[in-house]
């Protein structure tokens, strides 16, 4: 695999190979322990966010340079979205791949053309006072949730902009944002681990629920530390995974142990807390539901670490480890890759099955 | 009484008067070696109504520059935050800091500090004395500000701690126990300052009575330095006691108190404006905690969140009850924090180029000295360090500091003499 990108409109340099390995079909299966990585594409800054667009063209990453960076599967070309003005880490897709959002730490919420040339933004709007820490597309592609510093999580309509609901509530920065798969309702977790579920159809607030073991009070440095990093639903949806740190000894230096909370849906209670064999002093920064029926966690602390956990087993079944230090996680749509955003301004592509010859 | 000390020493040095340089021509001649019990009434009197104060914010752990005073945004190692406009033109601080942005014209930035240090504990010592960390050690800045500042007969403690987490200290040295920090633990009242309920009134009226009566006796025939000192603090404990409450910020109205916010550190910030308002000449509160190797930004979102209003709110409560033009404020901590970003969202300890704030007093309304590179890893402008701002916060209360102390018969420079203070500073 070519290791350096391509940069946008550089027609001197000779494309690179795309990302699926020759020779693969579409019928084979994941085996995440056989998980490997095949490019790894470079950028000159640290990342912060990495997701493929529904149609597995590109994989779009935030950067500390304030851009967002689209790398083109196929041969690794870069291009650049250049609009917000601090870092991004809220990607999302409409549901046909043709519209991509962004949502950034200086508040606003950016509409783009997924495959443009040459990406400018369709529509901004100031979404939230303070960084959107996240944002989700409802499963009909109508909604866009976002969540922030505001301590707000707002509702709009994805073909306008428009506000439909400001969802008022949380007590602390609201660190994540889903649409339930039957896209009748919306959770959100903030900084204290505390959730809430939202009737999409009135605004109104369903129930609250927490997940202690994900949040801490640090009497020591007087810090609270905690939240859902990551926040995914299984593919029924009877399962909430949210993504952090337990058993958290010295929150300013991040002694603590990476986690995933897996909450039965319908109760609200934990059903399992998902760790690691070994203990990972690390972050879930991204998690998902894989088709296959288990998560897929990434932990970026000391290293990148992909966890792959059963529903019902609290330790991983596979694992496979990187050497730097990995800050978003995304799931391909065909389930066979992965990409994880690293702080050494790279990403890198994984594939979960078996290398070919 | 006059006191003819037994051993024949005069054990408490250079007088408050003659530290106070901005004074001393006012009040005639000087006398070394004097008690402060010596200074003339008309003297107090001038000394009481201009009463000098320091007030420090520690901010344990080391804050950022780059979130707070020295903004650097879109920059290689800007971070994510932008920066604000001020009520100062053409001074930018961190939007962390939006209400502290509106009191900048009562304050001043020190951007060039290399202290050529990265850790906590001698960070702690090179800004709280003045000095590096060997040899014996120096007294903290609250020690020489209570042994320059405090008046006489004054019934409270003149160097006190408000600790809402950080480390304890406020070491003396050789100036004595008098003038080691009185720690508020949690912004409570001093520990034991409260008559046990076995005690009744009357049991401790004729205790006090029978000690003092000892004491006259003992006095009469072998006193000295030591015995005045213990009989000194008994009588400012039971001083202390009496005045229990002005420790209890929940004594100021709830409007005040809402001013403040109910978090730990509003209420703090509340308790140290009641304590400079009765007149107690060096206050520090403590703010916990920057040390933000981990998600060093949202860290600073909320330890800073948590520090903006409080701070800005006593910032103006002091101008507008004209305490400012006598009261230092320093807004410090043991170092700065690397502008590199670590892989963790962190940024790890440095020492050497960082910032200060400061204002009151005869700081200069609105300066700026000092300047680092434009990726913020060095000092481009006027380096300073923690020699220089010792003597500058000391200056800036009238302290002579190239005066000494004498402390049995050995002289100790108040500030380090290979240092002298930040000029351009001082109004």
């Amino acid at each position: 695999m070519n290791e350096e990108p391509q940069k946008a409109n550089d027609d001197k340099k000779p494309p690179a190979p795309a990302a699926p390995e020759s020779g693969e079909t579409a019928e084979v299966k994941a085996d995440p322990g056989k998980t490997h990585v095949v490019a790894t594409w470079k950028y000159e800054r640290p990342l912060t966010a990495c997701r493929f667009d529904p149609l597995g063209r590109f994989v779009f990453v935030g950067a500390e340079d304030y851009t967002v960076q689209r790398f083109d599967m196929k041969d690794g070309k870069l291009t650049p979205l250049l609009g917000h003005e601090s870092w991004c880490r809220a990607i999302g897709f409409s549901p046909d791949g043709k519209t991509t959002f962004t949502g950034g730490y200086d508040g606003r919420l950016l509409w783009w053309q997924t495959d443009a040339d040459s990406p400018t933004p369709l529509r901004a709007i100031a979404a939230h006072n303070g960084w959107i820490r996240a944002l989700a597309v409802s499963p009909d592609g109508q909604l866009i949730a976002t969540c922030g510093n505001d301590q707000l999580v707002k509702v709009w309509n994805a073909a306008d902009g428009s506000a439909i609901h400001t969802l008022t509530g949380h007590e602390s920065h609201v660190y994540n944002v889903a649409f339930h798969p039957d896209g009748q309702s919306l959770v959100s977790c903030d900084h204290r681990a505390i959730f809430r579920h939202w009737n999409l159809s009135d605004g109104k607030e369903l129930r609250t629920f927490s997940a202690p073991a994900l949040y801490k009070y640090d009497d020591k440095f007087r810090a609270h530390i905690g939240g859902a990093r990551s926040l995914a639903f299984s593919g029924d949806g009877k399962l909430l995974a949210a993504g952090g740190t337990t058993n958290v000894t010295n929150a300013l230096g991040g002694i603590l142990e990476c986690a995933a909370a897996s909450i039965d849906w319908e109760s609200g209670k934990l059903k399992l807390l998902h760790v690691t064999k070994e203990k990972n002093r690390g972050t879930i920064w991204g998690l998902a539901w894989h088709p296959d029926g288990y998560w897929i966690g990434m932990s970026g602390g000391r290293n990148a670490l992909l966890v792959f956990w059963k529903p019902d087993q609290a330790e991983e079944f596979a694992k496979f480890a990187m050497p730097e230090i990995g800050r978003d996680f995304a799931l391909h749509p065909d389930g066979l890759q992965a990409a994880v955003a690293m702080a050494e301004s790279q990403v890198r592509i994984c594939r979960l099955t078996a290398k070919t010859a | 009484m006059k006191c003819d000390y037994a051993c024949g020493t005069a054990e408490h040095g250079t007088s408050r008067r003659q530290f106070l340089g901005g004074l001393a021509t006012g009040v005639g001649a000087l006398t070394l070696g004097g008690s402060d019990s010596w200074i003339p009434v008309a003297a107090a009197e001038q000394l009481k109504q201009s009463q000098k104060r320091i007030l420090t914010f520690f901010l344990h752990g080391g804050v950022s520059q780059l979130e707070s005073w020295d903004p650097k945004p879109n920059t290689i190692w800007g971070g994510p935050f932008r920066s604000i406009a001020t009520s100062v033109p053409d001074i930018r601080i961190s939007e962390l800091l939006p209400f502290t942005a509106q009191q900048m014209h009562h304050l001043a930035l020190v951007r060039g500090i290399n202290t050529k240090n990265s850790g906590h504990g001698p960070g702690q010592i090179q800004m709280t004395t003045g000095r590096n960390p060997m040899g014996a050690e120096q007294p903290h800045l609250g020690a020489v500000a209570a042994k320059a500042l405090t008046p006489p007969s004054f019934s409270l403690p003149g160097h006190i701690l408000i600790k809402g987490g950080g480390n304890s200290g406020g070491p003396a040295a050789y100036l004595g126990p008098r003038f080691a920090a009185v720690t508020l633990e949690d912004g409570k009242a001093p520990q034991h300052s409260q008559l046990p309920e076995t005690v009744s009134g009357e049991a401790e009226t004729r205790r006090q009575e029978f000690r003092r009566s000892a004491n006259d006796r003992f006095a009469g025939r072998r006193r000295t330095a030591d015995t005045d000192a213990y009989t000194l603090s008994f009588d400012q404990a039971r001083d202390l006691m009496a005045r229990r409450d002005v420790f209890d910020a929940s004594k100021e109205p709830a409007r005040e108190q809402e001013r403040y916010g109910q978090s730990e550190f509003g209420q703090h910030c509340l308790l140290a404006r009641r304590l400079l308002e009765e007149g107690v000449p060096f206050v520090q509160v403590n703010h916990s905690n920057y040390d933000t190797h981990y998600e060093n930004f949202d860290y600073h979102l909320e330890q800073l969140g948590e520090f903006d209003r409080p701070f800005a709110t006593l910032v103006n409560d002091l101008h507008e009850r004209g305490l400012l033009a006598d009261t230092l404020i320093v807004v410090m901590s043991e170092m700065g924090r690397t502008p590199r970003i670590n892989p963790r969202y962190g940024r790890d300890h440095w020492g050497t180029a960082w910032s200060v704030c400061l204002g009151g007093a005869k700081v200069a309304r609105g300066a700026v000295v000092g300047k680092t590179s434009s990726d913020g890893m060095s000092v481009v402008d006027r380096e300073v360090d923690h020699g220089h701002l010792f003597h500058t916060y000391l200056q800036a209360v009238g302290v002579d500091t190239k005066q000494e102390f004498v402390i049995g018969g050995r002289k100790f420079p108040i500030a380090d003499p290979a240092k002298g203070p930040i000029a351009e500073l001082l109004a």
